[in-house]
């Protein structure tokens, strides 16, 4: 059969290329507007209520390989299809650099199975540079997205407290749920180390927020979908709600290729690739909107050459693709001996720590320029694949019942009892840190590969700086000290400066942003501070791409706010016919 | 590694084919649902159609000889033996469980085999049999030598690396069982009202909660009304 272009559907006044965080918000808030959707996602459809697809309360024998990762890297109940690498569509690595790109093709994208960590940016995380003159400023301000904040917050619920710290601006929150006990514990050390632990905030439902979606019922397994939406992912809190306006065609495995533009330099639609029957489509817009996340809307964009833009599109800056950066991670375990022997009670709580650690101290008095959070994990969970692995480096450390050291390893009758022992009494801490966001760390096309449906793939440049390696350096050191002020045993060796202190490869957070940054200035930014290419006015990017710092603070809940602020701008700037 | 990889290392392993599972021991009593690793076609798990398409095959495929098995299974129930709480490995099913892991995860291939082979050939040389002929004292000496990492001699460290990873996917097949959750007391995995750590656990640890802290946490009686805001 020859290849030909068909049109899809009608010209519809939007376009949404995605539909995780910033794509499911744009869908919700301009279809509810009245605009006529197309909105387009690679992967299948996905419904955490559908029995077919649900992976809640499962227990790990319902899996021949009790959740091990071989299929899905979080596990075989995580809810987000995809991965690290996705067969048949390759990325590159370029001069020896590393990084990891986390890519989850289904309706809600990632949103799916992240950690419903839900943090505002600061005032001072919009201000950086001129706090301590690295990077750049945004050309927002907190004030700006403040009330966006605050209504993302009633429309999809947060829980948390308000403490009036400075840079952690406090929302509407939901009430938190009470801490576990090894949390009492942390909380209790960092009292005595003056590290601050309070509330967690999480976009999980303690109370409803609205008649569609049920309370948490505390199963503690957020990361496989929940079947009654009592927590946020995109999928079931605004995809959902779009469709239900009637006002939505949802395109499932179109894969775009590029971003179609007309003479006038203005964007027509975009053309994609259908991987159920592997034909070419093309959908018509008024607008489109890039959201397919922040590396692959800048791939989109360096894919889009024609003679007017053969640079790419909305890329005479040159920036896309530019200023890419991810959280920075290391994390410790703890062993700690008073936590032996525990009277078993169902814990399990929301899905994540209850209490975390925002970051408190004065980045003048470090040898780093930016801060990190603390995320905490312990207590009694349901064993899955890897459980009880390495009982050797354990049960030789400390004494029996009796109070006698046993020979670490072993097998039979006293083994099977160290197991019950221990169950429950480890602990661990993950730092999760600002990487300031640079020129030369970057991605771009690479000029030999490409996909299974000939795009063009990217290629990865990525070097961390001396402030993310020292603030490494720092997270590993507060770790121990906490540990210790529990009383516990650090668990393995001390990352030290041989692996830059346990620093994560970048991209492995999945926090990536940057791609596509916003400003003031059509030379140095791609967009301006409504999310609107300078070049193209009827081009816009919702994702992480235009965050110009991602703070210390997880990217989801900015990404959602911008998204409903864009959205916004999108319905007025239609309705006074200036695109 | 990743699935074509590890698909291609499937196909390799599958070369030892042979009859039907049947290296249970009388002592084991290795009832017939526990034959099978988990995850079967009635248990629907959310699975993708490339996954459902992925586990059938790896089900389908055999890896491990009977002899091999037998060993597996004497083994496991050595590492979790039955006592007055719960069964052993066995009983829950471990050996089929290290069938299919090895078989999803081929790495675990060479070490598992090779190692079973080192012990059968130490036997055959100090005991003239193979293990699973040994007594259960002769079983247990040979045990002692690998089983304990940090005082183990140089000439048992194979043995010492084989047994560490039979004892890791034992202690993680048993407890992944619906036996050995119960034996280990987890109570969850179901609906729950999380309203804090129990008042005499507190007291255990000489904890409380926070006395400021009390009125912003969930009121779990509230936990079912919808939430409004005061602006």
């Amino acid at each position: 059969m020859a290849l030909e272009i068909k049109q899809k559907g009608k010209v519809y006044d939007v376009c949404i290329v995605g539909s995780g965080a910033g794509g499911g918000m744009a869908a919700k808030v301009l279809s509810e507007a009245g605009l006529k959707v197309a909105l387009l996602e690679a992967g299948p459809k996905y419904d955490p209520a559908d029995p077919e697809q649900a992976t809640q309360l499962k227990w790990p024998w319902q899996s021949p390989r009790r959740g091990a990762s071989t299929t899905r890297p979080f596990g075989d109940f995580d809810a987000a299809y995809g991965g690290w690498e996705i067969d048949g569509e390759p990325y590159t690595t370029k001069d020896g650099t590393s990084f990891d790109w986390f890519r989850s093709r289904m309706v809600g994208g990632r949103t799916n199975h992240w950690g419903r960590i839900s943090l505002r940016f600061g005032p001072r995380d919009f201000k950086h540079k001129s706090v301590d003159g690295h990077g750049d400023d945004w050309p927002i301000s907190y004030d700006d997205v403040k009330p966006y904040y605050d209504r993302v917050d009633k429309m999809i619920g947060v829980f948390g407290s308000k403490e009036g710290i400075f840079n952690e601006p406090d929302g509407y929150f939901l009430p938190p749920p009470k801490p576990r006990l090894h949390e009492l514990m942390i909380k209790q050390a960092g009292d005595r180390l003056n590290i601050p632990v309070i509330p967690a905030r999480l976009s999980i439902l303690t109370r409803s927020v609205n008649k569609d979606r049920a309370p948490c019922f505390f199963c503690s397994q957020c990361n496989r979908g929940c079947t009654v939406y009592g927590d946020f992912s995109s999928s079931s809190c605004l995809v959902k709600p779009a469709m239900k306006s009637g006002h939505v065609d949802l395109y499932t495995g179109a894969m775009v290729r590029e971003v179609l533009t007309d003479d006038s330099g203005k964007a027509t639609g975009v053309s994609y690739v259908d991987k159920s029957d592997l034909q070419e489509y093309e959908v018509k817009a008024r607008v489109v909107v890039l959201a397919a996340s922040a590396c692959e809307s800048a791939r989109l964009l360096l894919n889009s050459k024609s003679p007017r833009f053969s640079n790419g599109l909305a890329n005479g800056s040159g920036v896309v693709g530019k200023y890419l950066h991810d959280s920075t991670g290391a994390s410790r375990g703890g062993f700690i001996p008073k936590l032996m022997d525990r009277k078993r009670y169902n814990e399990d709580g929301v899905g994540g720590m209850h209490v975390y650690i925002p970051w408190w101290l004065d980045n003048k008095k470090l040898d780093f320029a930016r801060g990190y959070h603390v995320e905490l994990g312990g207590g009694m969970h349901m064993p899955m694949y890897g459980f009880g692995f390495g009982m050797e480096r354990l049960n030789g450390k400390y004494g029996g019942a009796d109070g006698k050291m046993k020979e670490a390893g072993g097998y039979g009758a006293g083994l099977k009892n160290d197991y019950r022992r221990f169950f429950g009494a480890t602990i661990g801490f993950a730092g999760r840190g600002e990487c300031i966001a640079r020129e030369d760390n970057y991605c771009e096309i690479d000029p030999s590969v490409v996909d299974k449906f000939g795009i063009p793939v990217l290629r990865f440049n990525y070097t961390w700086s001396e402030h993310e390696i020292n603030q490494a350096k720092h997270m590993q050191d507060t770790f121990e000290q906490l540990i210790h002020e529990m009383g516990g045993i650090a668990l393995g060796q001390k990352a030290g400066a041989d692996t830059m202190y346990g620093l994560e490869t970048p991209g492995r957070i999945i926090h990536e942003v940057g791609t596509t940054r916003m400003g003031d200035d059509p030379k140095r930014s791609v967009v301006n501070k409504f999310n609107q290419a300078h070049e193209v006015k009827n081009l816009f990017i919702v994702d992480g791409g235009p965050f110009v710092s991602q703070a210390d603070k997880n990217p989801t809940w900015t990404i959602l706010a911008l998204s409903l602020r864009a959205s916004e701008y999108i319905v007025s700037e239609l309705k006074k016919q200036n695109i | 590694m990743d699935r074509r990889e590890s698909l291609k290392a499937l196909a390799v392993g599958s070369l030892s084919v042979g009859a039907i599972l049947t290296g249970c021991d009388d002592k084991s009593k290795v009832k017939e649902d526990n034959k099978k690793p988990g995850g079967d076609d009635a248990d629907v798990y959310g699975r993708t159609p490339e996954e459902k398409e992925r586990d059938k095959k790896l089900k389908a495929d055999k890896y491990f000889t009977d002899a091999e098995m037998k060993t597996i299974t004497v083994l496991t129930a050595l590492i979790i033996p039955a006592d007055e709480h719960s069964g052993s490995a066995a009983d829950a099913g471990v050996p089929a469980f290290i069938e299919f892991t090895v078989k999803d995860q081929p790495r675990h291939q060479l070490p598992l085999r090779g190692g079973l082979r080192w012990l059968d050939v130490y036997c055959l040389k100090h005991y003239n049999k193979p293990f699973v002929d040994c007594s259960k004292e002769q079983q247990t000496a040979l045990l002692d030598h690998i089983a304990y990492p940090e005082k183990a001699t140089p000439e048992f460290s194979q043995g010492v690396a084989f047994f560490t990873l039979m004892r890791n996917l034992t202690a993680t097949g048993f407890y992944t069982s619906e036996l050995g959750i119960k034996d280990l007391g987890y109570v969850g995995n179901r609906p729950n009202e999380w309203d804090g750590v129990p008042e005499d656990v507190l007291k255990q640890y000489g904890l409380a909660y926070e006395e400021k802290m009390l009125p912003i946490y969930l009121k779990i009686e509230d936990r079912g009304k919808l939430m409004t805001w005061e602006d």
